[in-house]
């Protein structure tokens, strides 16, 4: 049985399929990368597993029961926790609170303010933001909100977390740092599915890639097929393969906005 | 931190509390009349404001419902004092306004920023419509007499549940749902994606607060010989605690208190003094409020204490 596993699943966004009739699947301890041009449909996927939205057909499976119909905080309790396209903190509380509201809520268990809190902690140790637990979330600097992002999601105590860019607007340190956290985050027993533009980073930590374009997938596959694969070739550089810089492009078209509403 | 300082303060400010609840409590037996009333209208106020900011402060859903609930206790008070105790009434108004509070939030609550806000403001004129109507058909009148306490009694009742609002509120704020409210003001979707319940906590809170508003209403009733749907569903019981909250600062739950306190005691002063300019002068005094002090009385206080510190640690 896989882990979280969707069919069919899809998302109309007035005329536009957003997200078309995909088929897919994560297994215990894998992690899994989601690629494809801006507007693909990655952030819409991530908002139909954690129920943002809800899809316009297909089923989303998660530990062999259907998952569809639960409302997000169901989801999260149930242990998908995830994080944001653009980092979405509570900004004037401090950072140790934002961290416990994972804690306290998202873990499906009763917990004690104190047990809460220092589960908040531990995972900020993870991330190495104990230094700044006091201050107010809004203060920090970007890289240290998604790792902030990272540690309320772990504080829910996830068997799935799902990064949604986590590497975008980050320097090349920040990159390999937080691709270690990743590492670390899987060696913990944690399956991650990530969004990410960052291929140098997709294609060394994922055991597996599906490329989604235009709402549907095009392939699924190691890092090395993906690689090869013709499909995935055009859909990124298209005929004339001159423009490759589109590949970091951080700005998921449309996504966002639909997340929104 | 500094837990030196911090227990210090801690310490001086029970000791006002502790102050402030004896002259209250027994209020009635130092003074009488002119006093009293004055004292029980600020409390009035301060439970209304208080009850308002334990939702709207942290969530930043500004709720215009006030005077429905309000408004609801004065005509619990009608229909249930005399037949029950006067106590047992005011529970009953507080119950009632929970159960309505509910049915309103769990409609509203759904809806965000100025929807709410507008929506909110229109349930009370559906609800003063709908029993105006009510009355109309079923008892062909339009308004009804209130079996009356004593000046006294009022007081006692009103200081009371004052007590109560104040220690159920902060008790609130102080809990885990405290958290969950600062979180869904601050990022509702995050709050969502973190294990809160959001809806349920909006709407449990939103009714909780209701439950004080009804029962304030329910006591002041009994100081009105007659009410109709005009007196007891008055807009301006939505507005002026929403006024006061914000001139005393909703950061916490102090600031409603001394804004209701401050307020009242202006507008009764003014009213009898300039009864002419009232309005003129209240308006001035707000506006230069509202753009000098934009985080309340507190918020000066905060910023002047600060000063004085000379620190840049905010204050507990």
């Amino acid at each position: 049985m896989h882990l979280l596993e969707g069919e069919g699943v899809s998302r109309n966004f007035g005329g536009l399929a957003a997200v078309a009739d995909v088929d897919f699947y994560v297994d215990e301890g894998e992690i899994l990368g989601l690629i494809g041009p801006n507007g693909a449909g990655k952030t819409t996927l991530f908002n139909l597993i954690s129920a943002a939205l809800k899809p316009t057909r297909g089923t989303v499976t998660y530990e062999g029961k259907e998952i569809t119909k639960l409302p997000p905080h169901k989801i999260c309790r149930l242990g998908i926790a995830r994080t944001f396209q653009t980092v979405k903190i509570f900004p004037h509380l401090p950072v140790v609170r934002n961290v416990m509201v994972g804690s306290l809520f998202g873990t499906g268990k009763h917990m004690s303010e104190a047990e809460a809190s220092r589960k908040a902690e531990e995972a900020l140790d993870f991330v190495s933001l104990t230094s700044l637990k006091n201050v107010p979330a809004g203060d920090l600097t970007l890289a240290n909100q998604k790792r902030l992002e990272v540690a309320r999601a772990l504080a829910t105590e996830p068997r799935l977390l799902m990064l949604d860019e986590l590497m975008a607007g980050l320097t090349h340190t920040e990159i390999d740092e937080a691709m270690g956290d990743i590492a670390q985050i899987r060696s913990s027993g944690i399956t991650v599915i990530m969004i990410e533009h960052v291929m140098h980073a997709i294609m060394n930590i994922c055991d597996r890639i599906i490329v989604l374009d235009h709402g549907r997938k095009i392939a699924d596959g190691t890092p090395a097929e993906i690689a090869v694969n013709q499909d995935v070739i055009e859909c990124y550089l298209g005929q004339d393969a001159d423009s490759d810089e589109d590949l970091d492009d951080d700005s998921d078209f449309g996504d966002e906005d639909h997340a929104e509403s | 931190m500094n837990t030196t300082t911090f227990s210090k303060t801690r310490i001086v400010s029970l000791a006002v509390l502790a102050v402030i609840f004896v002259v209250l409590a027994i209020l009635p037996v130092i003074t009488q009349g002119y006093t009293i009333t004055l004292v029980t209208d600020i409390l009035r106020y301060a439970i209304l404001a208080v009850a308002w900011v334990l939702f709207s402060g942290p969530t930043g859903y500004m709720s215009l419902a006030t005077a429905a609930f309000y408004g609801l206790g004065f005509y619990i008070a009608a229909i249930a004092n005399g037949p029950l105790p006067f106590a047992l009434a005011i529970i009953v108004a507080g119950i009632a306004a929970f159960v309505v509070a509910l049915l309103i939030g769990g409609l509203t609550l759904r809806l965000k920023g100025v929807y709410f806000t507008i929506f909110t403001f229109a349930v009370v004129l559906l609800i003063n419509n709908v029993v105006l109507e009510i009355e109309r058909v079923v008892t062909s009148t339009r308004g009804r007499f209130v079996e009356t306490e004593t000046t006294q009694a009022a007081y006692w009742a009103m200081f009371l549940v004052a007590v109560l609002t104040i220690v159920v509120c902060v008790l609130i704020r102080r809990s885990r749902y405290g958290l969950a409210l600062q979180s869904i003001g601050e990022y509702e979707e995050a709050a969502r994606h973190s294990g809160i319940n959001v809806v349920r906590t909006k709407v449990l809170i939103f009714a909780i607060g209701s439950v004080f508003m009804g029962m304030a209403g329910a006591i002041i009733a009994t100081r009105r010989t007659y009410i109709d749907p005009g007196i007891a569903f008055n807009l301006n019981t939505s507005f002026l605690p929403v006024l006061m909250a914000l001139f005393g600062g909703v950061s916490n739950l102090v600031g409603p208190v001394i804004g209701a306190a401050v307020f009242t005691y202006l507008a009764d002063f003014l009213l009898s003094t300039f009864p002419d300019l009232f309005m003129l002068i209240f308006g001035v005094v707000l506006i230069l409020a509202i753009v000098f002090m934009p985080n309340g009385i507190i918020g000066l206080a905060q910023q002047v204490w600060q000063k004085i510190r000379g620190g840049r640690r905010a204050p507990a």
